[in-house]
């Protein structure tokens, strides 16, 4: 073969053909495409077939907790008791054009929540994490991250995509090229979006695109309201025995022409993609329904409670899309921003312990049901948002504080991470990461590192360069690796 | 190992083989002579230009490999990098086969970048041939290369793809079948498929041109134009929305419909750029040529809250530079914004002098303050789109009409019509019928019992003002000459300076009228009362009905809906016999207002009449002054009277000129009217003079550097001397022949589009880190051959001419390579997958909205319109609220009327949510120019196949065709419907699965009428009622597979 077949650096296995072959008739019974995925021999055309990792990953599958808005690390994770003495002091050498706001800057002001030791390793936690203080010792805290955007949109993409323009492939596509789905029936990278109709996050739908990358590692956003999926409905007189029968005469027919043209893989691949529709259409409202959970489970994630119960129901469904196979999720807290996410411009204390109660319980609960089904160990839970807050005030009735691109907290629990760790520390008062700094580049090397893949493999050649999550940077945290 | 043994092996050991396949191809290439541009240059590109290449801040150790001037350069230690002819004491040889761990090794293990075993083997022997370097091909000028000579491949195409099969020890297919091969070009050249009547006509044309019949036919439909638009649309990122945050609607359909019409008169690829990329400079451009220009304001506009203007002005440029250098040479010159090109030879400061061309725009770069509500921002033009054209030349010819009536008329003159006029009328008072019933009073005197002042106005009315008393008497006075005396008119007028700009003068711009009195006063002798017992009016207040005036009782009268109403009343006033008037005498009349307070009358007219009037309609007459000259003797008319009659006749009376001139001012009023109802569409439009451009550091828009001046890229040609140095000359540059980029690009796409990869795969980047090409000469050959035609054909008999984007693609779609059958070998797929080498025919899925308007074309729902305003088809409920809280794109309602059923380009577009049928189908989402969509087969495409109410309606409708077009067999019908789908008869074997599934199908809906009623309600098109619903169920369940089929989403 001539050396102008270009091929991406994540090689295919090849050739269905032969399979096709071998499975012949028996698509009515066994499903022609479940049986080829099963043996793992689904070929070229199907982008979504498994494929190998770079080396034995940690993680099969990652639940990321978006916290939308910008979560403020002074007033959550990263305890700062010089805030406290400093309280109202003005900040000397502070650039007040490093917010949004530059004409609101008051004063340092410390943290309006009380923190106490919480866990065997005595993490200092906020008082808004009642639920999650409990789990400190699963998770690993990143104290000195930082960013390259004081603004939503550009800092979303930075967080989502590795950098801070529209149009690039987010993390979870990513690692959907990378290593395909495993899921038979179910897609294999899914966003929830805010169900209380409090919008979208700034970006919207390129916060989690596929970029340059084939538009099928795009995750598949629920709709928060009707059909989570389009189309995920027959026609209502269209009972699943009436379909199947339908399929298998269009599987038949397709068959027929297959023969005529046999190595044509691209029929294969549609035969393939209407078996899994047809799964789809019962296994995702059956992932997503959560009427057969226990009580006692229901309880755990705080699916009774008024304030959480949306987020909780989000937290319980990815719990369920990760034992069916779903490889990536992402829920996103809140909404657009402003008092509409952790966006607390105003009123920190009001926000901040507004979002974490709807939230404390169901990632606490969420937690607590992975480990008891040994499913946490292979489960990374991130914990991040698009970037941290300010130590000053922003001035307003109720102070709030300002978007701070130079430092913000995140943690990551479950999947090969270490618990109880804190890796990085921001200065003094948070105001900038200080000591082992880690740029949104070593975050996405780290996550990748975790499901087996290598960051400077990872590549994707587009318009004539090949891409990666990182850039042309990242290195992996190691410290926080277990 | 013979590749025969393969298939006796494992599938996974296939890879392998093919691997080791593909070393040994390469080894044998070895002992060629090797080529810099196509064997080396990638390598070096991809492994070591990073550092040392163009960009002059990353370079490390000075050494740049991309310049034969450079690589020859010792290295910093001294050594020679390379040698030509002499591999072993070249350092970059030495370097590359040290272990990879090894601190010298290049590339440098943390840098990402590796070299392969067979990579590193060719760099050496390539050296050792003596080093030859070679421009970047894509920048060097194309020059027509021979065509090689085979008898059996005439067309040039083909015998330049014959001598790449030869040497692959490969051969073209036969020709595809009539059936197949009618499909195919129809859904290349319209997007539909074919009808039953093209496919029997094609069928039984057994003539030798017939193929090439059917490809003018396509040609010339005006469906080409959209199908061609398609893949531009992309490219110039259309949407029908300003995106970011509140994305709200804007109007750029016109500019769609330009395009449209551009391919469809097959507008030379030439002119096609000039006036989208500066048409509004050419000398004198018609409205056209400037909606062109909207090519270039299809780009986002920020209009979020806390925006930095002068920010976004730079993005919105950029974007420019970066839609138009990918769109016509493929390059990514976004990458210079920040820093000299990695890879191309385009420096940072290039990329602003490029800049330079698009950032004088007379505009702010962000949207208009009134833009969220759907405004355009300006510059925009308002222009008449296909739907209007009719309609506005019709008005344009009718103003012109009347223009050279006017002029006509007043040539003829005035003076004999106005003779006539004179006696005409003069004979009409003599015999006591005046042509016009009502004579407006002239010379009267008005006065207020109530202490309110009067003021003449223009048109011979009275505006009262002053004070309002509680109940005042209006008195007008009036000479009038000897006659009759028939009743007076009361014009009652709305005037600004009334309450509520209304007609009375009470605060809520009412009056009441409760009593009328006139007399006659005789120079001598007693006044004479004149009772007006007939009282009219074209309007009455309910409750105070003009017959309440003069009834005796003052607390009632007539009143006027002045609140509400402010049109002109009239009424009358009528004695019961006529009155003679004495010479000299005097009118006198009285306007009692004795019912409500302050309701006294606003602005009025008083005209008498000397005829027996009965109505109140005809325009106000000839006002008394005149009548009184008009009786006098002709001869006695000194000139000044004289005058003035004539100063009337010109300005009132019906003559060939006020008539040519009032109806002048109505044509030009109705097309006037017309243009403000026409729809707006952004354009360019350049600013006086040009705008100053800097190099911006990193480019950030705070952190101008140096100023630039417009400059065209070093390493593309120049500009030619007699071109101006602006958009219009940048136009022109690109399509000037010499460049040797433009003419490649389009022919690469458009090779894309056919043959489902380009000549170049990266038709997204023809920079240095491009493909080399699949058929360099071939490409070459094309790109010459469109910009200067030799061999191009004829299209419905008109000659080809330079840039003829028909004539191309009919020349294309002519050749053996384009008309072969796709079905082939195994070993033929194995050794060429993507089908680069073109031993068989394309096969490939079609595009989003090719299956969609596939299906409504098949099904008959298809309404087939060309162009306008985009549509609202069916598309999820909520599709546009999650991702705005604010703007006027959010609660998406489906149509219910045909723009359900037209062509999906014109499916209403917002960036931000864009129609979730065509992105499940690889659409990019338009915010920026996207010069190529993936390929995907996805299980969410096959949901929407089998669920989405399109597609439920469409299979009903097809049904239904089959059930009145197919003849009266099950047989027949499912071979219609068959034949409607694939454009081909089925075989035995197909018919009889059909029909076994149709027959279980008809039996379950027999068992299950209510199901089948039920199924074929879905859409909202309605079923045909003379059809049985559990028949037309059974059909509609059996069209769902037909449409679904894989040959039907696929282009074969």
């Amino acid at each position: 073969m001539s050396d102008f077949f270009h091929k991406n650096s994540i090689s295919h296995p090849m050739n269905r053909r032969a399979m096709l072959d071998r499975c012949g008739m028996g698509l009515g019974a066994l499903g022609l495409t479940g049986l080829l995925q099963d043996e793992g021999l689904l070929g070229a055309p199907n982008p979504l077939a498994p494929k190998q990792s770079h080396f034995p990953g940690r993680a099969k599958s990652v639940i990321w907790i978006f916290v939308n808005g910008g979560p403020s690390h002074v007033d959550t994770w990263d305890y700062k008791p010089a805030l406290e003495k400093m309280d109202g002091m003005t900040f000397e050498g502070f650039d007040r054009f490093t917010g949004f706001f530059a004409n609101a800057v008051g004063g340092l002001m410390k943290s309006p929540f009380k923190f106490t030791p919480r866990g065997q390793c005595g993490k200092m936690v906020s008082e808004i994490f009642p639920r999650l203080g409990e789990h400190v010792d699963k998770m690993a805290f990143i104290h000195s991250g930082h960013t390259e955007s004081n603004n939503h949109s550009p800092a979303l993409f930075m967080m989502n995509c590795g950098v801070p323009r529209m149009g690039y492939p987010c993390a979870g596509a990513w690692a959907t090229y990378g290593l395909g789905s495993s899921s038979r029936d179910l897609p294999s990278f899914v966003v929830m979006s805010d169900p209380l109709g409090r919008g979208l996050p700034k970006g919207h739908a390129a916060n989690w695109g596929a970029g340059f990358l084939p538009s099928v590692y795009q995750g598949t956003h629920f709709r928060p309201k009707g059909d989570p999926i389009d189309n995920l409905h027959r026609p209502k007189e269209q009972d699943t025995s009436r379909q199947r029968r339908q399929l298998d005469l269009l599987a038949q027919l397709n068959r027929q022409d297959l023969k005529k043209n046999p190595h044509e893989e691209e029929l294969a691949a549609r035969i393939e993609s209407f078996e899994l529709a047809y799964r789809m259409q019962t296994a995702a409202p059956e992932a997503l329904d959560l009427a057969n959970e226990p009580e006692h489970l229901k309880e755990l994630y705080g699916l009774n409670v008024g304030k959480s119960k949306h987020f909780a129901a989000q937290c319980m469904m990815a719990r369920r899309l990760v034992e069916r196979g779903t490889r990536f999720i992402q829920i996103y807290s809140g909404g657009m921003a402003n008092q509409r996410s952790w966006d607390g411009h105003s009123d920190i204390k009001g926000n901040h312990s507004g979002f974490a109660q709807e939230t404390d319980q169901p990632i606490a609960g969420l937690l607590t049901d992975l480990e008891q089904r040994g499913l946490l160990d292979e489960t990374l839970i991130v914990w991040a948002g698009e970037f941290g807050r300010l130590p000053v005030a922003q001035k307003s009735g109720k102070p709030g504080r300002d978007h701070n691109p130079h430092c913000f907290t995140a943690w990551m629990a479950g999947g090969g991470v270490k618990g109880g760790v804190s890796h990085g520390e921001s200065d003094e008062v948070g105001h900038k990461a200080a000591v082992d700094k880690v740029h949104v580049n070593d975050f996405h090397a780290t996550i990748l590192h975790l499901l087996g893949l290598n960051h400077k493999e990872l590549t994707y050649r587009y318009g004539g360069r090949d891409f990666r999550l990182t850039d042309v940077a990242g290195k992996v945290i190691a410290p926080i690796l277990a | 190992m013979k590749i025969d043994s393969i298939s006796d092996f494992m599938d996974k050991l296939v890879l392998v083989i093919t691997i080791f396949l593909a070393f040994s191809i390469t080894a044998s290439r070895a002992e060629e002579k090797l080529e810099f541009n196509r064997d080396v240059r990638p390598i070096l590109s991809n492994a070591c230009f990073h550092c040392h290449g163009p960009d002059e801040k990353k370079r490390k150790s000075g050494l740049r490999l991309d310049l034969e001037s450079d690589a020859f350069k010792p290295a910093k230690s001294g050594d020679p990098v390379m040698i030509k002819g002499d591999a072993e004491k070249s350092e970059l040889v030495f370097r590359i086969f040290l272990p990879d761990d090894d601190d010298d090794h290049m590339p440098p293990i943390d840098s990402g970048k590796s070299i392969t075993k067979e990579q590193k083997e060719i760099l050496r022997k390539w050296i050792e041939q003596g080093a030859e370097y070679q421009g970047h091909w894509a920048f060097a000028s194309t020059k027509r290369p021979a065509v090689p000579q085979y008898p059996d491949a005439k067309h040039p195409l083909d015998a330049f793809l014959k001598k790449r099969l030869l040497v692959e020890g490969l051969s073209m297919r036969v020709e595809a079948d009539k059936e197949t091969l009618l499909r195919r070009v129809s859904l290349d050249l319209t997007g539909l498929p074919p009808t039953l009547e093209e496919m029997d006509a094609f069928a039984e044309d057994n003539t030798p041109d017939a193929y090439e019949k059917v490809l003018d036919r396509l040609l010339s439909s005006p469906h080409y134009g959209e199908r061609m638009a398609l893949e531009w649309l992309d490219l110039a990122r259309y949407a029908d929305s300003n995106g970011f945050q509140s994305d709200g609607s804007r109007s750029m359909w016109l500019w769609r419909e330009w395009l449209i019409g551009a391919y469809n008169r097959n507008l030379p690829f030439d002119q096609f750029t000039i006036e989208q990329l500066a048409g509004d400079m050419l000398p004198n451009p018609t409205d056209d040529q400037i909606v062109a220009t909207g090519f270039n304001r299809n780009h986002r506009l920020n209009g979020e809250g806390g925006r930095i203007v002068d920010e976004w002005f730079v993005e919105t440029v950029i974007d420019r530079v970066e839609t138009t250098s990918m769109t016509w040479m493929a390059l990514t010159m976004n990458c210079a914004r920040c820093h000299d090109h990695k890879y191309d030879p385009i420096s940072q400061k290039e990329f602003y002098q490029f800049f330079a061309f698009f950032n004088s725009n007379d505009e702010s770069g962000v949207l208009a303050a009134n833009g969220k509500n759907g405004n355009n921002t300006m510059p925009f033009i308002k222009v008449a789109g296909a739907d209007h054209k009719k309609k506005e030349v019709e008005l344009k010819a009718k103003l012109e009409e009347a223009q050279a009536k006017a002029q006509a008329s007043e040539k003829a003159g005035l003076a004999a019509a106005f003779e006539k006029w004179m006696n005409e009328e003069r004979q009409a008072f003599a015999n006591g019928k005046p042509r016009q019933a009502w004579i407006p009073l002239v010379d009267e005197k008005v006065t207020s019992k109530g202490g309110a002042t009067f003021k003449r106005q223009p048109d011979g009315s009275w505006l009262p003002g002053g004070k309002n008393p509680t109940h005042d008497v209006y008195e007008i006075e009036s000479p009038l000459a000897a006659g009759m005396f028939s009743g007076i008119l009361l014009d009652c007028l709305p005037d600004d300076r009334i309450p509520q700009k209304s007609l009375g003068r009470y605060s809520n711009g009412n009056f009441v009228l409760t009593r009328v009195e006139a007399e006659i006063r005789p120079t001598e002798g007693k006044p004479m009362p004149v009772k007006l017992t007939r009282r009219e009016a074209d309007y009455s207040q309910q409750g105070w009905d003009i017959s309440m005036v003069n009834n005796g009782n003052p607390g009632t009268g007539w009143a006027v809906d002045g609140p509400t109403r402010r049109k002109p009343i009239k009424a009358m006033f009528l004695p019961d016999s006529q009155v003679k008037l004495p010479k000299g005498g005097l009118l006198v009349v009285r306007f009692f207002h004795e019912a409500l307070s302050q309701h006294n009358m606003g602005r009025f007219r008083v005209s008498y009449s000397e005829r027996k009037v009965t109505s109140l309609g005809g325009k106000p007459g000839l006002p008394a002054n005149l009548v009184s000259l008009l009786r006098m003797e002709p001869g006695s008319l000194k000139p000044g009277n004289r005058k003035k009659l004539e100063q009337y006749f010109k300005a009132n009376a019906r003559n060939p000129i006020s008539q040519a001139q009032t109806k002048v001012a109505q044509a030009k009023k109705a097309l006037d009217n017309f243009k403000n109802t026409l729809p707006s569409t952004m354009v360019m439009k350049e600013k006086p003079a040009p705008k100053d451009a800097f190099v911006l550091n990193r480019g950030e828009y705070d952190q101008p550097t140096d100023k630039v001046e417009r400059k065209l890229p070093a390493s593309l040609p120049p500009l030619a001397a007699d071109q101006p140095l602006n958009r219009l000359g940048l136009a022109r540059w690109l399509v000037s022949g010499d460049h040797p980029l433009t003419a490649r690009v389009w022919v690469n796409r458009i090779w894309e589009r056919l043959f489902g990869v380009g000549i170049v795969k990266t038709s997204e980047n023809f920079g240095s880190q491009a493909e080399w090409p699949v058929h360099p000469e071939l490409l070459d050959w094309l790109a010459v051959e469109f910009a200067k035609p030799s061999r191009l054909p004829k299209v419905a008999e008109k000659p080809a001419q330079a840039w003829d984007m028909k004539a191309m693609i009919k020349f294309i779609m002519l050749s053996k390579a384009y008309r072969q059958s796709s079905s082939a070998p195994e070993e033929l797929y194995r050794k060429d997958p993507e089908n680069r080498l073109l031993a068989r025919g394309p096969r490939f899925r079609l595009k989003g909205e090719t299956v969609r308007d596939q299906a409504l074309a098949i099904s008959g729902l298809l309404v087939p319109k060309i162009g306008g305003p985009s549509t609202r088809p069916y598309m999820p409920t909520g599709v546009w609220d999650e991702t705005n809280r604010y703007g006027n794109l959010r609660n998406y309602k489906a149509t219910t009327g045909d723009g359900l059923y037209r062509r999906s380009m014109y499916t209403i577009w917002k960036r931000t949510a864009a129609p979730p049928s065509m992105l499940l189908f690889d659409a990019p989402n338009r915010e920026i120019c996207t010069p190529k969509r993936s390929r995907t087969n996805t299980p969410l495409q096959a949901l929407a196949l089998m669920n989405e109410v399109t597609y439920v309606e469409a299979a009903r409708a097809l049904a239904q065709r089959m059930m009145n077009e197919g003849g009266d067999t099950v047989e027949s019908r499912l071979t219609t419907g068959f034949r409607l789908v694939t454009a081909r008869t089925p075989d035995k074997e197909t018919l009889a699965v059909l029909k076994s599934g149709f027959e279980r199908r008809r039996k379950e809906f027999n068992e299950k009428p209510e199901a089948a009623k039920s199924l074929i309600m879905q859409g909202t098109s309605k079923p045909d009622p003379s059809l049985d619903a559990r028949e037309l169920a059974a059909y509609s369940a059996t069209a769902s597979i037909l449409l679904n089929l894989d040959r039907v989403v696929t282009k074969d």
